[in-house]
């Protein structure tokens, strides 16, 4: 028997898998498919305080081993997440779940982060720093190493649940970003976010998308998410939860040994709604093949 | 709803650039006309959302116009290869809403889920009329199938070549249900001649059964996932 246990911040994971946030919904589209209790946790749909519709259609782009996305966190809001999405959760998944929030403000990521202190059922705060600050000239919070910090230390203040800070790829060095965040007080690091991506309609002259450019994710970026994770974990000394791109088990075992001690997929559940399914059920075999027998003896093993 | 293996039994070409495909596989789990499939094709990221035009208990028909890579790449598909298939997905349209004698529109490519509406209605007693537009002669399909469903049918083509001259709108006076399927300009007409009815709507998809929210749209009663919530709509609930 192969140990596929990971621990996050003194939780502990039955396996290293998560569905990514933003592809998994609440669950509920997936339990149709397959019991997800077997999933090792899920990070659910970003939060803001007010629902959001998001953005114009269309709002999705298909690429080579990829798509672009432009939903612009559509969702039902604090009020509605705690209220129904989170109980109703709770009602076919058991083990801690993972709370996305984001903010277009420091107050916001600040709202939504004690909300989400609140819940029992919250194991971990992952915040998402890609949003723009509309009181600062619309940059991501992620882009520049102060404004990373300045929301952790803010999120950090409200809540005891650790804190996971979601890192955008598209700076120009993730690494410094990430040890801000860690001498903030981050308990964690996930990365990557979507990379800025665009495509063009040859026969209209027009963008894909309506926002003309959106988040760009899938197998294609998987790449440049194996040496994110490497440079950042290699930076900090805190937990990373590796994504981008992810959709086999061989792919979680080398996002582990690039430095992930967890491993989020996301736009695989999209294609293939029993992805996260066959990963953790080829995770074992794959393990024996590579003479592992456990997870965590592999984690940044490459130096 | 299920992620299965389909066999092609047929690939045939209607027009210059329509096919309808006769696939081979579990059906049970359809519940409505107008659900679509999403159907995965080798070398491509996404799925491809397609209707469901017909259906009986091994055997789902499908009808598509070659647009795109896809579409393109569908066409090329010989009888006896496997696919990939999400299915069914989206709700449908409610037989029980519509009453005895409603028209049904199809525009183009919007013609297919049409059939399928047809001939559950024609099998609840109902009497459809239906109209069907084209831009042109050689893009006509499916007429003999409706006609031998015992529908009413009228083909409208926008260019006269072939039936009335006109619009699928020039084709009824008014209706007190209609249920469409076309472009969305086609819908919104329809819509304007009508008491009331369902719509089915197309949006980019990424996944096709609620995980993304790739395909929402705006309606009276909050954002609704084309893919889930739809593709078929009420007619109050539309803001155009
Ligand atoms: C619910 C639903 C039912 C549909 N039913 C039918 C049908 O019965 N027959 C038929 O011919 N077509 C139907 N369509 C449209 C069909 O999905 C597109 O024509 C097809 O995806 C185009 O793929 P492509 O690779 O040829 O085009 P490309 O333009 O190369 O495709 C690129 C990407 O854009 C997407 N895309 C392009 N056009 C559309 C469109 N109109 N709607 C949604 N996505 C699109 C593709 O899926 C793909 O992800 C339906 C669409 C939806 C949403
Ligand atoms: C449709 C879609 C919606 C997403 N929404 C969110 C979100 O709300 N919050 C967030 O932090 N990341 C969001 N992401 C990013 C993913 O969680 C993930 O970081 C990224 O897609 C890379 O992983 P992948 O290549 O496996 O998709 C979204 C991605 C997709 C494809
Ligand atoms: S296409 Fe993903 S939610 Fe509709």
């Amino acid at each position: 028997m192969v140990d596929m246990k990971v621990t996050l911040s003194g939780l502990v994971l039955d396996n290293p898998v998560i569905p990514a946030s933003g592809t998994f919904g609440y669950g509920k589209e997936y339990a149709e498919f397959y019991d997800i209790n077997i999933l090792g946790s899920i990070s659910f749909k970003g939060t803001t305080v007010e629902p959001r519709f998001g953005n114009p259609q269309p709002r999705i782009a298909e690429c080579s081993r990829g798509l672009i996305n432009s939903v612009g966190l559509q969702n039902p809001g604090l009020k509605a997440v705690k209220e129904k999405e989170l109980p109703e959760l709770a009602e076919i998944y058991s083990k801690p779940v993972i709370a996305n929030v984001s903010g277009f403000s420091i107050e916001e990521y600040v709202e939504c982060a004690k909300a989400m202190d609140e819940e029992p059922q919250v194991g971990i705060i992952e915040v998402n720093v890609s949003c723009p600050n509309v009181h600062d000239g619309g940059m991501a919070f992620g882009t520049l190493p102060e404004t990373a910090a300045e929301v952790t230390r803010a999120v950090k203040a409200v809540t005891t649940k650790p804190v996971y800070i979601k890192l955008s790829p598209n700076v120009t060095d993730i690494a410094a970003i990430a040890k801000a965040c860690e001498e903030a007080g981050a308990d964690g690091i996930c990365l990557i976010n979507t990379l800025l991506g665009m495509r063009i309609n040859l026969e209209k002259r027009q963008p894909v998308i309506a926002n003309k450019m959106g988040g760009f994710s899938g197998p294609a970026i998987f790449p440049v998410a194996v040496r994110m994770v490497y440079q950042v974990a290699k930076a900090v000394n805190i937990p990373v939860i590796g994504m981008g791109g992810v959709e086999s088990a061989r792919d979680v075992i080398e996002m582990m040994m690039a430095g992930a001690t967890a491993v989020q997929v996301g736009a695989a559940n999209l294609v293939n709604p029993y992805a996260c399914k066959e990963i953790i059920e080829e995770l074992p075999k794959v393990m024996e093949e590579l003479g592992i027998e456990k997870l965590t003896d592999i984690i940044g093993i490459i130096e | 709803m299920d992620t299965k293996i389909y066999t092609i039994v047929s690939n045939k070409q209607l027009t210059r650039s329509i096919y309808e495909m006769k696939l081979e596989g579990d059906t049970s789990m359809i519940t409505a006309p107008g659900q679509f499939l999403n159907i995965k094709l080798e070398g491509f990221y996404l799925r491809r959302p397609i209707s469901i035009c017909d259906w009986n208990e091994n055997e789902i028909t499908i009808v598509y116009k070659t647009v795109g890579q896809g579409t393109k790449h569908m066409a090329t598909l010989e009888p006896g290869t496997e696919l990939d298939i999400l299915c069914s997905l989206g709700n449908g349209y409610d037989l029980e809403k519509i009453p005895a004698n409603p028209v049904l529109a199809g525009g183009g490519v919007g013609v297919p889920p049409m059939y399928g509406l047809a001939k559950a209605l024609v099998a609840q007693g109902k009497k459809p009329v239906v109209v069907l537009g084209f831009n042109t002669e050689h893009e006509v399909f499916y007429e003999e199938e409706f006609k031998a469903l015992g529908a009413d049918v009228k083909v409208v083509t926008a260019d006269g070549s072939y039936g009335l001259k006109g619009f699928v709108t020039d084709g009824f006076d008014s209706a007190d249900y209609a249920c469409a399927c076309g472009p969305e300009p086609m819908l919104k007409a329809v819509a304007a001649k009508a008491k009331d009815g369902q719509y089915s709507f197309e949006a980019r998809m990424a996944c096709g059964f609620g995980g993304c929210m790739g395909c929402s749209c705006e309606t009276k009663y909050g954002a609704k996932r084309i893919c889930k919530e739809g593709p078929v709509l009420e007619q109050e609930e539309i803001i155009w």
